[in-house]
């Protein structure tokens, strides 16, 4: 089903999990969504920084930040998971916007949230947080409870 | 840092600095980029290579012809704190952008600070109106990581629960959208109905809303003695009042003026946006988690997947409707066949001692201790399991690295996805149809920005 070159592991309650490199990454999806694979039903990101040494299959090399795609087969009632390793850094994947227009809010999440850059989505810009928020509150690095809240101030009396 | 005391009208850079989004927010066009330009007017299609009639997009348009206005955040009809910015042209929308990220919390954030135990507390207030399939969504996802089984009076109170919880959704939704069109007395019939089901939550539970009912390894507690009879007379009452909105609503022509025809979506767009559930059923596609991927015991009970034609507001609304009625088919069906049994898992893993022996056993003690402070430890892996919420797919997507707080939890919100359509079901309608299509598509925001 993946082209050829491409790592497959096990998954848990999915059909399959693949883990791309980040320039074959697009062109796995594509030929899923070529496979009857309709829908992308979730992206999302995470941040292995205290898990740099988490079991992968044989030939991935492990990086700080993960992209997790999972696309579903109406037809064929299967999940498909996707797992590309992004980068330490400065985290970057292509954008699935071509092929699945409806990742668009999603990836706007993850880069967000986590500061992952996805190359070639048309509005790349904060979704859930205000435009001039400092960081990526999801990742691991990011201080939750010691970092003073960031609050625009109040006007003022009137 | 400026004097906190000036006088706002003093500082407009403050005062503008403080309602402004930047970028999130709608643009005038000469600032915009062509496929920026696309998503506002809902031209998802232009992606995948299938092409719009040029002469329907309005690419042309000078900036003083038209007009942005905000809608929200706390417009009584974005159901919450959705705040639209439309584009208009005389009365008709244009352009739309959803901006959204007024009630976040960081709730995937806070996901992460807690043990397993305490996590299905969390997840129970994204979804408000759908609490225990929120818990439900989690709890699968959990008991998969574990590998355990739950017994089989557990499944069949969890299906029980999730469906109440689908028709007091519902009748929420049936009580908003009656309202968004001018319809007062839907919203108190609605809401009226709905307190049944949240008495019988009360009942069950100790809560009316967010009840942690549903938890790893089982349910929280068994069914209150005679539940049967409350069940029954839930679904007797809720029954017959669905045929009276009928009356009241489904005939009226006004009511059908505004529904039927107005924010179409195909099957082709839903599926290229990734929208699930009741929008997506709409448009003939009968894609329904409960059926199609099936969970808990939904293969063994009889019920129909709703699917409509048109994917208007109009097929929207009476998916809706009918699922209140396969709901409380569900439900019935639950009450003749609930099993006996344990409600709840006996692996000692994940489940506390019996509070009878924690007085007479020390070890019983401990154990009951150590599992309430410390949580129980879940194996490394990862795991994405979904379930079909009242909006559509709620997905659950947790990272374990062998402690007792997930590594990483995910939740893909159903609404989250679906308001992405709502630029392309305004394009073309007027600001009046813009508030029902809010409310077909029935967000909840709480979801929407976790």
């Amino acid at each position: 089903m993946a082209p050829p070159g491409v790592v497959i592991g096990d998954a848990l309650a999915a059909d399959l999990c693949c883990f791309p490199t980040r320039d074959q990454y697009f062109a796995l999806v594509r030929s899923f969504k070529n496979d009857a694979f309709e829908m992308c039903i979730d992206v999302c990101g995470v941040d292995y920084l205290l898990h740099m040494e988490r079991p992968l299959p044989e030939g991935i090399v492990p990086t700080r930040f993960e992209v997790v795609t999972n696309l579903l087969s109406l037809s064929k009632r299967q999940r498909v998971r996707i797992r590309v390793q992004a980068g330490d850094d400065e985290p970057e994947v292509a954008s699935l916007f071509e092929l699945y227009p409806g990742v668009e809010a999603m990836e706007r999440e993850v880069f967000d949230l986590m500061g992952i850059l996805f190359s070639g989505h048309p509005d790349l810009t904060r979704i859930l947080m205000p435009e001039d928020w400092e960081g990526h509150p999801l990742r691991k690095d990011y201080g939750a409870g010691n970092v003073p809240v960031q609050f625009k101030e109040a006007p003022g009396p009137r | 840092m400026s004097e906190p005391t000036v006088r706002a009208i003093e500082r407009l850079d403050l005062l503008t600095a403080e309602t402004s989004e930047g970028a999130q927010e709608l643009q005038r066009r000469e600032f915009t980029k062509p496929s920026e330009l696309g998503r506002e007017i809902g031209a998802v299609l232009l992606a995948n290579d299938l092409h719009i009639d040029p002469t329907q997009v309005d690419l042309e348009r000078r900036d003083d012809e038209t007009m942005i206005i905000n809608m929200g955040p706390s417009h009584p009809s974005t159901h919450g704190v959705l705040r639209l910015m439309l584009e208009l042209d005389g009365e008709y929308v244009l352009r739309c952008k959803p901006v959204i990220g007024y009630l976040h919390t960081g709730m995937e954030k806070t996901g992460e600070e807690l043990s397993y135990i305490q996590g299905a507390t969390n997840v129970t207030r994204m979804d408000y109106l759908s609490p225990v399939i929120n818990e439900l969504n989690y709890s699968l996802a959990v008991e998969k990581l574990l590998g355990i089984e739950v017994p089989e009076r557990a499944v069949w109170i969890r299906m029980l629960m999730s469906e109440l919880n689908r028709i007091s959704s519902h009748l929420v939704w049936m009580a908003t959208n009656g309202m968004d069109l001018g319809s007062t007395s839907m919203m108190i019939y609605g809401l009226r109905e709905r307190e049944l089901i949240l008495a019988f939550f009360e009942k069950t539970a100790g809560l009316r809303m967010n009840l942690n009912f549903v938890r790893p390894g089982g349910v929280a507690a068994d069914l209150p003695d005679g539940w049967q009879d409350d069940v029954r007379v839930i679904c007797d009452t809720i029954l017959e009042r669905t045929y009276e909105y009928d009356q009241l609503l489904t005939g009226q022509p006004i009511f059908r003026q505004r529904m039927i025809g107005v924010a179409p979506i195909t099957a082709e767009e839903a599926l290229a946006l990734s929208v699930t559930g009741p929008v997506l059923r709409s448009t003939g596609v009968p894609w329904d988690l409960r059926r199609t991927m099936t969970y808990l015991a939904y293969d063994q009970v009889e019920f129909d997947v709703i699917v409509g034609t048109y994917g208007d507001n109009f097929d929207r609304y009476s998916i809706r409707l009918n699922e209140i009625r396969e709901s409380i088919r569900i439900v019935r069906q639950c009450v003749d066949m609930m099993p006996r049994g344990d409600y709840r898992s006996q692996d000692p893993k994940v489940t506390p001692p019996p509070r009878a022996r924690i007085g007479e056993s020390m070890e019983a003690l401990i154990h009951h201790f150590k599992l309430f402070t410390e949580g129980f430890h879940v194996p490394v892996g990862e795991v994405y399991s979904a379930v079909e919420s009242p909006r559509g797919e709620i997905g659950c997507y947790i990272v374990s690295d062998g402690g007792a707080k997930p590594y990483r939890l995910h939740v893909r919100g159903p609404s989250f996805v679906n308001l992405q359509a709502i630029a392309l079901l305004m394009r073309g309608g007027s600001v009046s149809d813009a508030i029902t299509t809010i409310s077909t598509i029935d967000p909840v925001l709480g979801e929407v920005d976790r």
